[in-house]
């Protein structure tokens, strides 16, 4: 559940399934006392804000994050992530692998109906995967069933799952929204999905049902009664659509939305004043998307681990995160993302020191040869490069100018060119026609980063841009997404962060927070390395303090 | 007259062919396709097989003319097919859940800006140089100047932050279907009032300039000074047979700007939360929706020649020397 600019959404797809964690600090604080008033109680409206519409009710064919979370709370998945962001069940009451990670058997629970009354049984499950795998299905997320072997109905409520080699993210692609068979099964069949009603009148077996959808203006939900996991408390949601950050802002300040996403700037100087602290709570905690300073590994300055090293020492990182941010983001030491179950911080660091960065690059062969406080190699050429970002990203453009800044004192000159989004991704990165960028990649719940970087996956239309390729790197990606044993895929992950923080092929800088503030009157919110938004159905607004009907 | 009007309908039609075939190459030729929107151009999720799969979908797989022709014989039997966006819904409902509201918005602001720009044209023209003259052109071209956003928002602090007067954004409120009925139209009027102002106060200067100067120019005539000589009274010789003739050039205009009724303003619709079409446009082009896209331009562009078609008639009808040449020519 989280908020972001349409192009941050592209970015951070896979914001919605949260990732796994543990000890890392999260936040929430108000002047209004938390614990001990009211007692919890059914009713009153929750109003959110979103800033763009939502694509469309069945997000198994949606990409946009808005649709995934109206959807998350009308339809459930087998399985879904907890408040550590570890795998628990939701329609799946348990669920075995078979010793040799091939083989996973769901067994489903019994007392759940679809919001018009009709049981949800395993034929759903098995009519959900079929759906995903039709040739005429639309979808993004065919990938994680496309590898399936074979699925199978034990019985009404046993699902089993083979696959033809071992799959990292089997688990977890089974979190996906499950379908309604009984609505649905000519629609799919005649590849029409996207046509049905129910992409406009969803039917799920969520704590939610769907009341109404105005395009471009709100989407309202109202309590499922007959939620097999109890009614949930807050009696309706309102999504409004504000395609304004300014006005979501400054509907906050006229207490119009009871959640929106800060800004930094919003979070740190201009929400402390009473009135605001009163009225709201504020929450921080690590997102699922870092930023970071990439390399075209092809050309051959580059290819040197060396200059890249000399790079991570001459950028302070910290003036970089309190510049950019305000302080509001973690350091990144690796693409995982701090806390989750298979990061490790134990790796190389690399701290600001010019003088380092300068002997580095010296020993690669670039020396200030003729005195004009740039680096040159042995013809005498200069180190000049272009640093490519894309347009309507304050925050980005703002890195690459720390970084120009920084590396110009090591005697590397840097110009910055910033870029429409499409001709930038079409035109130069698909293209691989750049020097360096500054970009972010979101980060989802499994550590499986294979078609980011191993080194097959470096094709126009795929992800590896910079062309990475370490036979060490590509030897643990593909062990670690071949195993379901957690503690041999921690071995391997762990292993991983060592190798790509010494090798650095990106320079990885900072994991952004999160920074959402909630009305004081709902209550039940509890922070966690999750997030705050894991136990929704648990928020409560106490009788005195409820502000709306319910609809 | 008849036969004047079928010829210039029958003109139209390939000019209209024209400006789709154009629409529909610079379309195509920008960076980006739907595809890779929807998949979410960077999401470690969505890959080649997948894009591909997609492309074969759309037709987007096709070359450009076999493209252009599927499209054009399915517009030709009012067949604007479905949205590429997820919601696949038509796109004729798409834009005619968007439009009542951005009708209603364009015709007030209209009929706002007509009802203040007039008499400010009128007047600074009758009172040239004097102070009001000065003072009313200084504060329509402030408006003019004035970024709407920005204008957006200083109302907005004051009137809906500060004072509570007005409601911030969107077009109901929360509780508005459990209010009794004329609760229920204030609270719609309430929510339009700031964007009506923010739109009205922009686009005074255009028509108040235009009726100042046709107003300037009209009160020249002779025939004024034939009224003023008979002893009519001031109010009459301009209120009567100067603004009557001054009216003429901005009516043209107005006519003109019938077409852009239907375009909604993409930076008043987003800062007011107002679902309209310059929204609907703006999110078709941003995830090259082409089939919402080209229904729209189809739109514009068919009501552009519809209005330009009235706006010869009408000239037709006005001056008779239109009339009479067409005659001619047909002897």
């Amino acid at each position: 559940m989280r908020r972001a600019s349409p192009r941050a959404v592209r970015l951070l797809l896979l914001a919605s399934l949260a990732l796994a964690g543990c000890g890392i600090d999260v936040e929430g604080r108000s002047d209004e006392p938390v614990a001990g008033a009211g007692a919890p109680a059914h009713g009153d409206t929750f109003i959110q804000s979103s800033i763009s519409d939502i694509a469309g009710l069945i997000p198994n064919i949606t990409s946009d994050s808005a649709s995934h979370e109206v959807g998350g709370l009308v339809y459930d998945g087998l399985v879904r992530t907890d408040r550590n962001l570890d795998w628990t069940g939701q329609l799946a009451e348990s669920w075995t692998f078979s010793r040799d990670c091939m083989t996973l058997t769901f067994k489903l629970r019994q007392n759940v109906r679809w919001h018009d009354g009709q049981p949800f049984t395993a034929a759903d499950v098995l009519f959900t995967y079929q759906t995903m795998i039709h040739p005429k299905t639309p979808t993004a997320y065919k990938d994680d069933f496309l590898v399936v072997k074979d699925a199978e109905v034990l019985d009404p409520y046993t699902f089993r799952v083979t696959y033809s080699r071992p799959h990292a993210r089997a688990l977890q692609s089974w979190g996906l929204n499950m379908l309604p068979k009984h609505l649905l099964e000519r629609y799919v069949a005649d590849g029409k999905l996207k046509e049905s009603p129910q992409n406009s009148q969803p039917i799920g077996t969520g704590p939610y049902r769907f009341r109404e959808w105005k395009s471009g203006e709100k989407i309202v939900l109202v309590a499922n009664p007959d939620y097999y996991e109890g009614r949930p408390y807050i009696g309706r949601i309102v999504y409004r659509i504000i395609p304004s950050q300014g006005t979501i802002f400054l509907e906050l300040k006229a207490r119009g939305v009871d959640l929106a996403s800060l800004t930094a700037l919003q979070y740190v100087r201009q929400t402390e004043y009473p009135a605001f602290r009163k009225a709201y709570r504020k929450y921080r905690y690590p997102s699922s998307g870092y930023t970071y300073f990439g390399f075209n590994l092809k050309d051959p300055r580059f290819a040197d681990r060396r200059v890249r090293q000399a790079f991570a020492h001459a950028i302070n990182k910290q003036e970089l995160i309190d510049g950019v941010v305000l302080g509001m983001a973690r350091d990144a030491t690796g693409p995982l993302r701090p806390g989750t179950w298979a990061y490790t911080n134990r790796v190389k660091r690399y701290e600001y020191d010019p003088e380092k960065a300068r002997a580095l690059l010296a020993e690669a062969g670039w020396k200030d040869r003729d005195g004009d406080g740039l680096v040159e190699d042995k013809e005498g050429r200069p180190f000049t490069f272009t640093i490519r970002t894309n347009q309507g990203n304050e925050e980005r453009k703002k890195v690459a100018e720390i970084i120009q800044q920084r590396l110009k004192e090591v005697g590397v000159g840097v110009e910055i060119q910033i870029l429409e989004w499409s001709s930038f991704l079409k035109e130069f990165i698909k293209k691989k026609r750049f020097e360096a960028i500054v970009m972010g990649w979101g980060v989802g719940t499994d550590p499986d980063q294979y078609v980011v970087w191993h080194s097959s996956q470096n094709g126009p239309d795929q992800l590896n841009h910079i062309s990475y390729a370490n036979p060490e790197v590509d030897a643990l990606l593909e062990a670690g997404r071949s195993s379901c044993a957690q503690p041999d895929r921690v071995r391997y992950y762990h292993r991983l962060q060592e190798v790509m923080a010494e090798d650095l092929p990106v320079i990885f800088l900072y994991f952004r927070d999160a920074l959402p503030v909630v009305a004081s009157r709902v209550r039940g919110v509890e922070p966690a390395p999750a997030g705050i938004f894991y136990n929704f159905t648990e928020w409560f607004v106490p009788r005195e303090l409820q502000r709306y009907t319910s609809g | 007259m008849a036969l004047f009007a079928l010829r210039r309908f029958l003109l139209a039609i390939p000019l209209l062919i024209g400006i789709t075939f154009v629409s529909f190459l610079v379309i195509h030729l920008a960076p980006g396709e739907p595809v890779e929107v929807q998949t979410g151009d960077l999401s470690v999720q969505s890959t080649a097989q997948a894009r591909q799969a997609l492309r074969e979908l759309y037709g987007l797989d096709k070359p450009f003319h076999v493209q252009y022709w599927k499209w054009l014989t399915r517009v030709v039997q009012l067949d604007f097919g479905r949205s590429f966006q997820p919601d696949g819904r038509p796109v004729l409902t798409k834009i005619g859940e968007r439009l009542p509201i951005t009708l209603l918005l364009n015709a007030v602001e209209m009929l706002l800006i007509m009802a203040v720009a007039v008499p400010i044209g009128v007047l600074s023209a009758t009172r040239q140089y004097s102070l009001f003259d000065k003072v009313t052109t200084i504060f329509v071209f402030v408006g003019f100047a004035t970024p709407d956003f920005w204008l957006a928002l200083l109302l907005m602090i004051l009137f809906g932050v500060q004072l509570g007067w007005l409601p911030i954004s969107g077009l109901r409120s929360l509780n508005s279907e459990y209010l009794a009925f004329w609760p229920q139209q204030w609270d719609f009027i309430s929510h339009l009032i700031l964007p009506v102002v923010v739109a009205t106060f922009g686009g005074l200067a255009g028509f108040s300039r235009y009726m100042r100067q046709s107003m300037l120019e009209v009160v020249r005539q002779d025939y004024i000074q034939t009224a003023r000589a008979k002893g009519l009274p001031e109010q009459i010789v301009i209120g009567k047979h100067a603004l009557r003739n001054a009216l003429l050039p901005v009516v043209t205009i107005l006519g003109l700007s019938l077409p852009g009724l239907i375009g909604g303003s993409v930076i008043v619709e987003s800062i007011f939360a107002i679902p309209g079409m310059g929204q609907l446009m703006v999110q078709a082009v941003f995830s090259r929706d082409y089939p919402l896209i080209m229904g729209n331009l189809v739109i514009v562009a068919g009501l552009t020649l519809v209005a330009n078609l009235c706006a010869d008639l009408a000239y037709g009808i006005v001056d008779p020397r239109i009339r009479m040449a067409a005659r001619r020519r047909r002897r």
